[in-house]
């Protein structure tokens, strides 16, 4: 047995870890363990009362044993006996084991807390020390909420000794970090900074020798590193006196940095180097100092060919941040060549990794080409684990940065080529949204997916991508007879057996496109809709695709067939899915700030906003599963009424629960059909259905909102939330309660708002709704239907009293008047329902021209009420309306108005 | 500097831990395991850090031992790896050319070293003749306690 043992010896423990250690197998080791372990159990257990020694070495093998990797799950009382030993070394043990082994939320919190306590108060340094350490290490709320109050005294008491204030303000920090709430910083902040400068500080006795500090040839690195760090919590200085003194000492940083090393120790260069980089990071914070900024890049430039990985791989994080800087990024970009290199040669894929990061923030439109290039070629090659990320970053900056189009279809073809299981669905729903809304390239996009998929093997994603180009644009190729409509059917056909449901389903959807689109492949597609592998297939989706597919080729007309089939419209701009995708997996903060710095930075440096629409643009949402045509679960047949869903209504994109969806398609006809009734449906897809239910008197409101779960499985997380904006906000009031976060399949919740009209008010709030199904997040928004007329109150007058009054609001702001076209049939009795519903009394015999309806009502808001006239005046011949409103607020008028004319 | 937990092993076997946050045992194992996998498989010469969940690890090999901090995002990776190097300078110095069965057999004196070292995760005293010092006094504390025993 080696006598290594120094300080106090306790042979007992040396001898067992003695014996752990000749042991020959992992059986022998646990026979051993056990055995210690029993003899341990029955002396705590025994009736001689242990001495403390013995505790102590007990107490120490459990140790021992944990560390090995086995649970321990007695001795803790023993420890806890030992904190109240006078003995230092059985006291330190206790703590020991304490801090080792006792989880923070421990009973025996209680027992520690009254040792710690007492040794607290024990006027005793090195038990105050221990102490402080003790609850520095468990640093649990219990033991925030038992000291929080006592350290801050022991800190400032002019009678502690400085190493125990040392440890008193670490233990404060500690505290103050796990506790906010209970550590008092506040009131002591001023008495600590006085007494230590600072809470982080380090050197706290001034009287040391400073030499002690200094550490490999550089001086206090520890210090100067916390420092730094400290004042990257604060903005730049704004005094210009005490500013240039903080640039020269960062000059001085930078310049020693230069200097030849002193030692070739590494440590000596690494410490250096830890106050290079900090310097860095303050300089980079605050983004003020081109000079520096530049200076920086420099420096960090020559550290990306240096020997050591670790300051190759500091360089290319810390230029990361540079880059994202107007001063510096086009000095980071000088490096391209050498951060290019190190993606090929570096052999750590965390250096790697480090490089890509870089050459994303480098990225703008000077460099985009080379980047996506290298990006692709690396791809190749890339470690599975970052590829994911690879094809994200590629593809948001073919996106971005695209002048033509064309290199961004060939970009994102190539992705999936290269690396098609790593391409996630965003990134080709994202390809597909860019060529719908830019006709520019919708051509090249067909004939590119075509010659795609004539590889023998070509990836799934490829084939969603080319099924949904050629859907809706296999024509603009079709006049060439190497792609003939036939050609482009039988090649997606051939790809069809080895894909899955999804795709599937998308492909059945481009056939029936392919129907409208080329009437002469109609007889070969219905062909195979009625084969007994897709009208009997065992997938009901599947099954159900083709049955309706093929009944809509046979029944419709051409015009019908060419109004369903019809071409997508381009999607509604919004963030790219593809770049929230990138935030998600790299967290929040990093790729935002980046990305938001470089937006500004194009702004800036490029004299604009980007050029390109869709560059920061998005869009919604072909879902694999989701409907080409958007047909939804209407009936194909156009006689029936107008599907209410006109699209996919559920947001798949914003994954990101903060993200609201945009209004679902449909969402303001249905709107509009309650702006004269009160109840109803308002909204309803395969999901979810939303009824309505309110009234209103004067300014107040009541409303029932109801969500009825349309499947059999439960929602989660389910949260309605009421979006006012702001002007909104201050004109119309509503309150509302949370309602239960989970519905079950087939149960209906309701949610009551209580309104107020404030004053009047133009726009509508926004009902957004979010939950779980299944495994996906649903994300819906729609307007609801609160809107001016509902605090009407109907006044009956005479046609003398209404005249009258029609002429006092004689002002033209007063009035506002629309000439629209009819879109219902022009029906009296309808229209009388209808104007009595939106609020107003309908006046019989009062216009002159019988054929004419008038209405006069009051808008009650809680400060005011507002007096409202209106004239209906049709014209039957033409089909026309013109609608006429008087008020005493031209936007009551102009509100009425709009809301009024949208429903005849 | 705000380490989230500190580790020393070799193998595979832990020879110290210590944790500045607080987790369940099985929380750490988890972690310890997972770590231990990761840093063991990265070859020399690789740099000494490494993006882990949310945390930077940096880690360092001195023989057979691996010493192992884990960071926050905001700290500084290179004094990091400073701090290892002067807490196997504290251990070298007070066992005088310490060895891996240095720390087998006094663990317990690597643990208080520690703690004169760091605390809370925080550096505590970066000067090495105050922490010897400090380690000294309390040796001599409990010697002549053990003779009287």
């Amino acid at each position: 047995m080696p006598a290594v043992s120094k300080g106090d010896g306790m042979r007992g423990l040396a001898v067992f870890i003695s014996d752990i250690r000749n042991c020959k197998s992992k059986e022998a080791e646990i026979k051993r363990i056990n055995k210690e372990l029993a003899n341990i159990r029955s002396k705590f257990k025994g009736d001689k009362a242990l001495d403390g020694y013995s505790k102590k070495k007990y107490v120490c093998k459990l140790l021992f044993i944990f560390l090995l990797g086995h649970d321990i799950d007695f001795g803790h009382m023993e420890a806890v006996n030992l904190l109240s030993s006078n003995r230092y070394t059985e006291k330190q043990i206790g703590y020991l084991f304490i801090s080792v082994l006792v989880n923070s939320n421990s009973e025996l919190i209680r027992l520690i807390n009254n040792a710690v306590k007492n040794d607290l108060a024990s006027r005793n340094p090195t038990f105050m020390g221990l102490a402080l350490h003790c609850i520095a290490n468990v640093g649990s709320r219990e033991m925030a909420e038992a000291f929080a109050g006592e350290i801050p005294k022991i800190l400032v008491a002019g009678d502690t000794m400085d190493s125990v204030k040392q440890s008193a303000a670490l233990c404060l920090l500690r505290l103050y970090r796990t506790s906010p709430d209970l550590a008092p910083m506040g009131d002591w902040t001023s008495r600590a900074v006085h007494l230590l400068n600072d809470q982080h500080l380090i050197v706290t006795s001034a009287s040391t020798d400073l030499q002690d500090y200094t550490y490999y040839f550089v001086p206090a690195p520890w210090l100067s590193v916390k420092l730094l760090r400290l004042l990257q919590c604060y903005p730049p200085p704004e005094d210009p006196a005490v500013r240039g003194r903080l640039t020269e000492c960062l000059e001085t940083i930078l310049n020693k940095a230069q200097e030849p090393p002193k030692s070739k120790k590494v440590q000596h260069s690494n410490a250096k180097n830890a106050v290079l980089f900090e310097a860095i990071s303050l300089i980079i914070h605050h983004d003020s100092e081109p000079n520096l900024l530049v200076r920086a890049c420099s420096q960090l430039g020559q550290f990306l060919q240096h020997r050591e990985t670790n300051l190759r791989y500091l360089a290319l994080e810390s230029m990361c941040t540079l880059a994202s800087s107007e001063f510096s990024h086009e000095a980071v970009k000088t490096h391209i060549e050498t951060v290019i290199s190190a993606l090929k040669t570096e052999r750590d894929v965390s250096v790697r990794q480090r490089a890509v990061d870089l050459l994303y923030a480098m990225c703008d439109r000077s460099n985009a080409q080379q980047i996506v290039a290298e990006m692709l070629s690396y791809l190749e090659t890339a470690d599975y684990s970052i590829r994911e990320e690879i094809v994200l970053k590629a593809a948001i900056l073919a996106e971005k940065y695209a002048v033509d189009y064309t290199w961004y279809v060939d970009t994102i073809l190539n992705l999936i080529r290269v690396a098609g299981d790593y391409v996630s669905e965003e990134v080709w729903y994202r390809v597909i949204q860019i060529v719908i809304n830019r006709d520019d390239v919708q051509g090249y996009a067909a004939k590119t997916v075509f010659e795609a998929l004539q590889a023998p093997a070509c990836h799934e994603n490829l084939v969603k991508v080319g099924g949904y180009v050629l859907g809706e644009f296999g024509n603009l190729i079709a006049g060439d007879p190497r792609s003939s409509p036939l050609i482009q059917f039988n090649l997606l056909h051939s790809k069809f057996h080895l894909c899955s449901v999804p795709t599937r389903a998308l492909l059945l959807s481009t056939y029936i496109k392919f129907v409208n689109l080329f009437p002469e492949v109609k007889g070969t597609i219905q062909d195979v809709l009625r084969s007994d592998s897709q009208l009997r297939n065992a997938d009901v989706e599947l099954q159900q695709r083709a049955v309706e597919y093929l009944r809509l080729s046979t029944v419709a007309s051409t015009d019908i067939l060419a109004t369903v089939l019809e071409e997508m419209p381009p999607f509604p701009e919004r963030e790219s899915s593809i770049l929230a995708k990138l935030k998600r997996k790299k967290g929040p903060s990093t790729v935002t700030e980046l990305e938001e710095a470089k937006r500004d930075r194009g702004a800036d440096a490029n004299g604009g906003p980007e050029p390109a629409p869709a560059s920061t643009s998005a869009a919604s949402t072909p879902s694999p599963s989701a409907d080409l045509l958007g047909l939804g679960a209407a009936p194909p047949v156009p006689a029936g009424p107008p599907p209410s869903s006109g699209g996919l209504l559920v947001d798949v994109f914003s994954d990101s629960p903060s993200a609201v969806a945009p209004l679902a398609p449909g969402s303001e006809d249905n709107f509009a059909r309650f702006v004269c009734k009160n109840n109803g449906v308002l909204f309803e897809n395969q999901l979810l259905q939303i009824g309505l239910k309110s009234e209103f008197r004067q300014s107040l409101g009541r409303m029932f909102i109801f969500y009825g779960n349309k499947t059999s499985t439960q929602f989660l997380n389910f949260t309605p939330t009421l979006i006012c904006s702001d002007d909104l906000q201050a004109n119309l009031s509503l309150q509302t309660k949370p309602v239960d976060p989970t519905v079950d399949g087939g149960a209906q919740v309701q949610q009551a708002v209580n309104i107020e009209c404030v004053a009047d008010f133009a726009e509508a709030p926004v009902l957004n709704i979010q939950f779980r199904y299944g495994g996906t997040f649903q994300n819906v928004s729609v307007k609801l239907p609160i809107t001016l007329n509902k605090f009407f109150q109907p006044t009956e007058m005479a046609s003398q009293d209404f005249f009258q009054r029609w002429k006092q609001l004689s002002n033209p702001r007063q009035e506002a008047q629309s000439v629209f076209r009819a879109k219902h049939p022009m029906d009296t009795e309808v229209t009388k329902a209808k104007i009595i519903g939106f609020g107003s009394a309908l006046l019989e015999e009062v216009d002159p021209n019988p054929a004419n309806f008038v209405g006069a009502g009051i808008i009650h808001t809680r400060t005011s009420q507002i007096g409202c006239l209106l004239r209906l005046e049709p014209n039957l011949q033409a089909q026309m309306y013109r609608l006429t409103l008087r008020t005493s607020r031209e936007t009551v008028s102009q509100r009425l108005c709009e809301l009024l004319s949208e429903q005849f | 500097m705000n380490s989230s937990f500190t580790e020393i092993y070799r193998q595979g076997k832990l020879r110290l831990q210590k944790w500045y946050v607080p987790l369940s045992d099985k929380e750490k194992k988890k972690i310890t395991r997972e770590l231990v996998q990761t840093v063991l498989a990265r070859k020399p010469k690789m740099c000494s850090f490494l993006e882990w969940r949310d945390l930077k690890i940096v880690y360092k090999r001195y023989a057979s031992l691996y010493f192992c901090c884990a960071i926050e995002d905001q700290d500084n990776e290179l004094i990091t790896l400073e701090i290892i190097h002067r807490y196997v300078e504290l251990l070298d110095k007070y066992f005088g050319s310490v060895c891996e069965l240095d720390i087998i057999f006094n663990f317990e004196k690597a643990y208080f070293i520690l703690d004169e070292f760091l605390l809370g995760g925080e550096v505590q005293e970066t000067s090495k003749k105050n922490v010897l010092k400090a380690i000294e006094q309390a040796d001599l504390l409990q010697e002549p306690q053990e003779i009287e025993s």
